[in-house]
């Protein structure tokens, strides 16, 4: 299925490959070079690009294109969902992806992507499985290595590989035993330029991050499941337990991993926890314009929303902005045209505010595009569809685990037209 | 070649290779690793290189192998020296490194090792553990590429892979088949059930290669489910006409859906919940192609949860959904708004987003959907703007209330500063007034006035034409608008030249006493144009033209030839013709066939044999006594976990007597009833398998009759599918399955309907909680002796005459209860054995005849079991008739 793999970085360089069948030579990855070129935006490679005798897969993480290279017919998202899973393995083992760390572990890099793929058929890409082949590199290992001259690769096959539950590898000890769950929620909408929603949906997701000894079977269940509309669970999660009583009933693999992700059925109406007002306006004739903004929160049940960051791509016309921030600091870049404030935490007894002028090109007519602002936020404990975790047990083993859970909303895809206003995701 | 500094830094790694220390070997090796992975060439330090691979140390071994992989097609001869390294190690008591040896032999792309893996392969198609299957099943395909011609003996292998029964396997096995025979589709008949069955436990990247082969196959096998829609959709006139028997026919047959296809949708639904975003679109695709067109709507609300996900599959699933949105409106409608751009969408996702809201464009959405455009159109993105234009061409094309409304937006748009924009707008304009032309002389003329303003050529040269093309309905500008070309043509662009040569033609035919002289002077430039095209077209329509002695008969017909009528253009979606290629596909992304595409095959007319699947219980019990074999399909029995060394058997006899579950009085008109088929039940292997007959006696349809979801007493229970509708006087007959835990406790719960709930109750008789085996008798004696004391229950009973006979003593027990029968050697003694369906322990029956009494005996841990079994036998054996 999948011939070979390149790993590009942003300035077009090759500095990783590996073939999984007979080698390909590294000048197929002109064509994609040529997609790159045409491009105006990282962002606008065309994720599949045939060539006379390969297909070029490729997805964009961290500034790095990781290219496959495929011969013959295959589900396009089959190549697609296992690259993003490769980046997850290497986010997984060497904490961030970038093209230094892959460069500092290409030993372990290549020993992975040898035991994920065999023949361009994945193998094993259950990270509780390739971490009991491959053991993460830590400098504490990599000193004893050196020492005793042992190794970082198992010499078993990993115990999970063949059991029933081949998510979850056996023999786990810890002496704090301990489960966390979050509940992160994102809300998407569009408000138009009267304030109105036109649509608004919230995505949800339940990471956890579970250490617990030996084999527990963990129930978790909801005060309100009907809020979850469509799931998606990671394969540990029972699914007949779930359709009959709407419990999440799963023994989990080590360490973090997703457990959940949801989307809160649209017939519940979506409650939008920042508002934004604004005026900007351009005179006719006059090189100045006016520039207004003002957040404030709204349906936050009490809860403080913090780390606002608003952004703004203003229109080409604008040469400057001369603005002035009730709090919080902010940037124009005369370049890009794109504006930012770091607005921090919103304070419901003083609103904050982003007021000033812009100077226009002279002679340039009044722009007409809209300009889109982006504000990301977060707001703690508190989920904003209402979710709530009724109760967390465990069988199967005989210790008292830690149980703590933890609420987050998020700004998702969040767009008002002001002319148009987008608020946007919100990055960690 | 190599830089003499390259060339010193390898006989560096070289000494290190051959040194006697291990760390100093393992750091050789991992700097080599270093080279291959930046594509450098180390090649030449194969033969030293090659010396470790039978080290101890398992990491330097493993990167040993990377290199032999990467490296021995081109050093075959050295390459030689480690197959008996593998050879060795492919007899290692460590699965993994059995696996591992396999995987680096069968890597080697060395033909004249192709026999030894051809061995290889083989023997560890047979090995104990899975993990060394399931790489001999990656193995096939690695040797099928290095030599086809080995292909029958890799089929024979992919034979026995495919029986294989660890989900391990499955996956992988599938895959090899795909790529070495897929056409062989009978080596799936007997493993259909089975795949589907083991489907939700395969891992995820299993289930997507298992999926997809399950849709081809499918197609090949099952009739279309679809068939209804298409009788109303096209034949309804046609029938009329036919033949009255044709029609017959065609109606006494109403669609079932073979058990199978159904197994199969049913088994799949599930993964509609995976994480893994392949496995989804895997699901959809084969629910786009098999599932009927009402049980489609399950897949969109999954499908729309992908767009959450990265990029690239966004990319993906967006075009997938706009073949679907072409055929199926419906579906997606509900979820318009998720197909709304963002302003921070890459490109081709915003394409694709457009395509799929005009796909979806019906007169009920098309304002909130043109308002959205609107937004749309004022975008920074101008590419994104002039693909938004084209759009709501296509929606004002396709939804006749709206044109003039978009024909009207759009000339708005013609005072856009913006100057694609302004382009766009004139290009879809165009189109559109081709469509309805006279209505629309204002039109053109505020675009005469705008004319000058624009500067992109594809624009102007589509007013131009629209000046020639309908100059009769502005008779005063359009001389006009030549007249100002004429003076501009020497800087116009090619394209907007041949136009004007066009608009001149045109006019002279029209208006020839305004427009002699300047079609002359533009037809003289054109002579001398730089461009050969525009010069043969100067002289091609002078000659049409300009009647002189040399212009044969061709210019009697100048002005039909020119201002014949032209049909409009069709707007229509790019993604029109994709789904000729099935979904998800690489083939249907790029809408061009891609190298290995399978194709989708249509239903055939008349379902194939459907026994094929069915697989065959070993040894099924000879009995001369047993009145009703049963027919009905045997499940993959083997596969069940069964107590020593027994085989299940199928039932001796199945009794054709129903008990009521509900009577139609106390069900307002629905009754019920139930019979045990004493089959082993395809939802669980604890369960009991039920046969339930439905029948509506009212005069109204009932709807939605399903069983609910809480259960008042502790039983497992596997609810059949909710029908959905029973029409009056009709019966429908369904299979559900009840974990009894090996006690008649009844099984109580809820029947409903869309308006009723009404409790009942099956309370089994304890023959029913039993599944028959066979053994042998030495077996039975040895099992029995085991099962003594407390665990045996034996009465004496006097026999009426009638009952003696062998034949009769049988049928009694066997009707009794669900047991097997075992061939006896004595004349007087008769054996029956089986299992109790929940725990699978033991149930020992014999019959002894002393005339004329009898002495019977029941031995089994479920000693409650054993004396209600003890009682029924009892009973049926004193009673006389049949």
């Amino acid at each position: 299925m999948i011939h070979s793999l390149f790993l590009i970085n942003a300035s077009g360089d090759i500095f990783l490959e590996k073939h999984w069948k007979s080698v390909v030579s590294r000048s197929v990855c002109d064509y994609f070079f040529e997609a790159l070129e045409r491009a105006t935006e990282p962002e606008n490679v065309p994720p599949v690009i045939p060539t006379p005798h390969h297909y070029l897969i490729n997805v964009l993480r961290h500034r790095i294109y990781f290219v496959a290279v495929i011969q013959s017919e295959v589900p396009p998202l089959f190549v697609i969902e296992f690259l993003h899973r490769v980046v997850d393995t290497f986010q997984d083992y060497f904490g961030v992806c970038t093209e230094a760390a892959i460069k500092d572990n290409v030993v372990v890099v290549y020993e992975l992507l040898e035991e994920m793929l065999d023949n361009g058929f994945p193998l094993a890409t259950e990270s509780n499985i390739l971490k009991e082949l491959i053991k993460p590199p830590t400098i504490l290992r990599t000193v004893v290595n050196t020492i005793t001259g042992s190794t970082n690769v198992g010499e078993q096959l990993p115990t999970g590989q063949l059991s029933v539950v081949p998510w979850r590898r056996t023999g786990v000890k810890y002496t704090n035993n301990e489960a966390y769950f979050d509940v992160v929620e994102e809300i998407d909408a569009i408000i138009d330029k009267s304030g109105s929603t036109i649509t608004a949906e919230i995505q949800g997701v339940i990471d956890a991050c579970v250490k617990l000894t030996g084999m527990p079977d963990l129930t978790l269940s909801f005060m309100n499941p009907r809020l979850l509309d469509d799931v998606s669970f990671h394969p540990c999660v029972r699914f007949k337990r779930w359709e009959a009583e709407r419990i999440l009933s799963f023994i989990p693999p080590d360490g973090n991993f997703r457990l959940l992700s949801y989307h809160v059925s649209s017939q519940n109406l979506v409650a939008i926890p920042v508002y934004v007002k604004h005026n900007i306006s351009f005179r006719e004739g006059s090189s100045q314009g006016r520039f207004e903004l003002t957040l404030g929160p709204k349906q936050t049940m009490g809860k403080a929303v913090e780390s606002v960051l608003v952004s703004s791509q203003l229109p080409r016309g604008v040469l400057n902005a001369n603005l002035n921030p009730s709090q919080g600091t902010y940037t124009f870049d005369p370049v890009t045209k794109l504006l930012s404030w770091d607005v921090g935490k919103i304070n419901p007894q003083k609103l904050p505010s982003l007021k000033g002028s812009m100077s226009l090109q002279t002679g340039a007519s009044k722009p007409d595009e809209n300009p889109t602002i982006n504000i990301q936020f977060k707001i703690q404990q508190l989920a904003i569809s209402g979710l709530k975790v009724n109760r967390l047990d465990m069988y199967g083993e005989k210790y008292k685990p830690f149980k703590g859970i933890k609420y987050m909303t998020k700004a998702g895809k969040f767009q008002n037209d002001c002319h148009l206003l987008v608020i946007q995701k919100i990055a960690g | 070649m190599l830089s003499p500094w390259f060339l010193c830094r390898n006989e560096d790694l070289k000494e290190m290779l051959e040194s006697n220390k291990e760390s100093l070997k393992l750091e050789a090796m991992k700097r080599i690793v270093g080279l291959i992975a930046k594509g450098k060439n180390a090649s030449e330090l194969f033969p030293a290189v090659v010396k470790n691979v039978a080290s101890k140390n398992i990491e330097l071994k493993k990167l040993v192998y990377v290199y032999l992989v990467r490296y021995a097609e081109e050093q075959q001869d050295l390459a030689l020296l480690s197959i008996s390294t593998f050879q060795r190690a492919l007899k290692d008591p460590n699965q993994l490194i059995r696996a591992s040896a396999l995987r680096v032999l069968s890597s080697i792309r060395v033909p004249i090792i192709v026999p030894i893996m051809m061995l290889a392969i083989k023997e560890a198609a047979t090995d104990l553990s899975p993990y060394v299957r399931k790489t001999a099943a990656h193995a096939i395909q690695k040797l099928y590429s290095l030599d086809p011609d080995q292909k029958e003996h890799l089929i024979e292998v992919i034979e026995k892979l495919l029986k294989d029964k660890s989900t391990l396997v499955a996956g992988s096995v599938v895959m090899a088949f795909e790529e070495v025979c897929p056409d062989r589709i009978d080596l799936i008949h007997k493993n259909y059930r089975k795949l589907c069955n083991l489907l939700v436990d395969v891992e995820e990247w299993g289930q997507v290669v298992i999926i997809h082969m399950l849709t081809r196959y499918a197609r090949t096998q099952f009739v279309s489910p679809w068939r209804e829609d298409a009788v109303f959709d096209e034949n309804s006139a046609k029938a009329f006409y036919d033949s009255e028997e044709e029609r017959r026919v065609d109606q006494s047959k109403p669609y079932i859906m073979d058990p199978d296809h159904r197994l199969l949708l049913r088994n799949t639904k599930p993964l509609l919940q995976s994480r893994n975003t392949a496995v989804v679109m895997a699901v959809s695709q084969l629910y786009w192609h098999l599932a009927p067109k009402h049980e489609l709507s399950i897949i969109t609300k999954s499908l729309v949860r992908l767009l959450r996900s990265h990029r690239e599959v966004q990319y993906i699933v967006l075009q997938n959904i706009a073949t679907m949105s072409i055929q199926r409106k419906g579906m997606f409608e509900p979820f318009m708004k998720s197909f709304y751009v963002r302003s921070t969408d890459a490109t081709h996702i915003k394409t694709l987003k457009l395509e799929i809201l005009t796909n979806l464009a019906n007169e009920a959405n098309i304002s909130t959907i043109l308002r959205e455009f609107q937004t749309y159109v004022k975008s920074q993105d101008k590419a994104f703007a002039a693909a938004t234009i084209q759009a709501i061409g296509c929606c004002a094309t396709n939804i006749s209330e709206v044109t003039d409304t978009c024909l009207n937006g759009l000339v708005l748009l013609l005072s856009n500063r913006d100057e694609t924009v302004v382009a766009e707008s004139v290009v879809v304009i165009k189109k559109l007034l081709q469509t309805q032309p006279s209505q629309h002389s204002d039109i053109i003329k505020h675009m005469a006035k705008l004319f000058d303003n624009i500067t992109v050529p594809m624009a102007r040269a589509s007013i131009l034409w629209l000046m020639g093309e309908y100059c009769e309905h502005v008779p005063k500008i359009a001389p006009d608008v030549l007249r100002k070309m004429a003076k501009t043509f020497t800087d116009e662009e090619d394209i907007v030249k041949l136009q004007i040569v066009n608009l001149a033609a045109k006019l002279y035919l029209t208006n020839s006493k305004q427009t002699k002289l300047l079609t002359q002077y533009i037809l003289n430039l054109g002579k001398y144009d730089q461009n050969y095209d525009i010069r043969d077209r100067t002289r091609f329509i002078r000659q049409l033209i300009v009647p002189n002695e040399k212009s044969g008969a061709l210019s009697k017909y100048a002005r039909r030839i020119l201002m014949a009528p032209k049909p409009a253009p069709v707007l229509q979606s790019a993604f029109k013709d994709r789904d000729r290629f099935q979904l998800g596909t690489l083939s249907h992304t790029l809408n061009s066939q891609a190298s290995g595409y399978l194709e989708l095959s249509d239903w055939p007319a008349v379902a194939p044999d459907q026994s094929v699947r069915n697989v065959e219980v070993v040894e099924p019990v000879k009995e001369t006594g047993a009145p009703a074999l049963s027919k009905s399909k045997h499940f993959d029995a083997v596969s069940w976990p069964v107590c020593v060394s027994l085989q299940a058997s199928s039932p001796v006899f199945v009794p054709e007597t129903s008990h009521e579950l509900l009577h139609r009085m106390t069900g307002k008109g629905l009754s019920a009833q139930y019979r045990f088929t004493r089959q082993p039940c395809i939802y669980g292997n604890s369960m009991v398998s039920l046969q339930l007959t439905l029948s509506n006696s009212t005069d109204q349809a009932l709807e939605n009759i399903h069983i609910s979801e809480k259960s008042s007493t502790g039983q497992n229970i596997h609810r059949f599918n909710a029908i959905e509708r029973l029409e009056p006087q009709a019966s429908v007959t369904v299979s559900m399955g009840v974990d009894f835990n090996d006690s008649t406790q009844a099984a109580n719960f809820q029947l409903c309907t869309k308006e009723d709930e009404f409790s009942v109750s099956i309370q089994p008789a304890v023959g029913e909680l039993l599944l028959p085996i066979t053994m042998s008798e030495a077996d039975f004696t040895k099992e029995q002796g085991k099962l003594v004391g407390m665990n045996e229950s034996s009465a004496t009973i006097t026999m009426t005459p009638e009952n003696v006979s062998s034949q009769s003593v049988n049928r009694k027990v066997v009707s009794v209860a669900n047991l097997g029968v075992i061939p006896s050697g004595q004349e007087n003694i008769y054996r029956f054995s089986g299992k109790t369906v929940s725990s699978g322990s033991l149930v020992l029956v014999s019959v002894v005849l002393k005339d004329p009494d009898a002495v019977i005996t029941i031995n089994t841990e479920k000693t409650v079991m054993g004396s209600m079994l003890l009682r029924q036998v009892k009973t049926a054996l004193t009673n006389s008739g049949p």
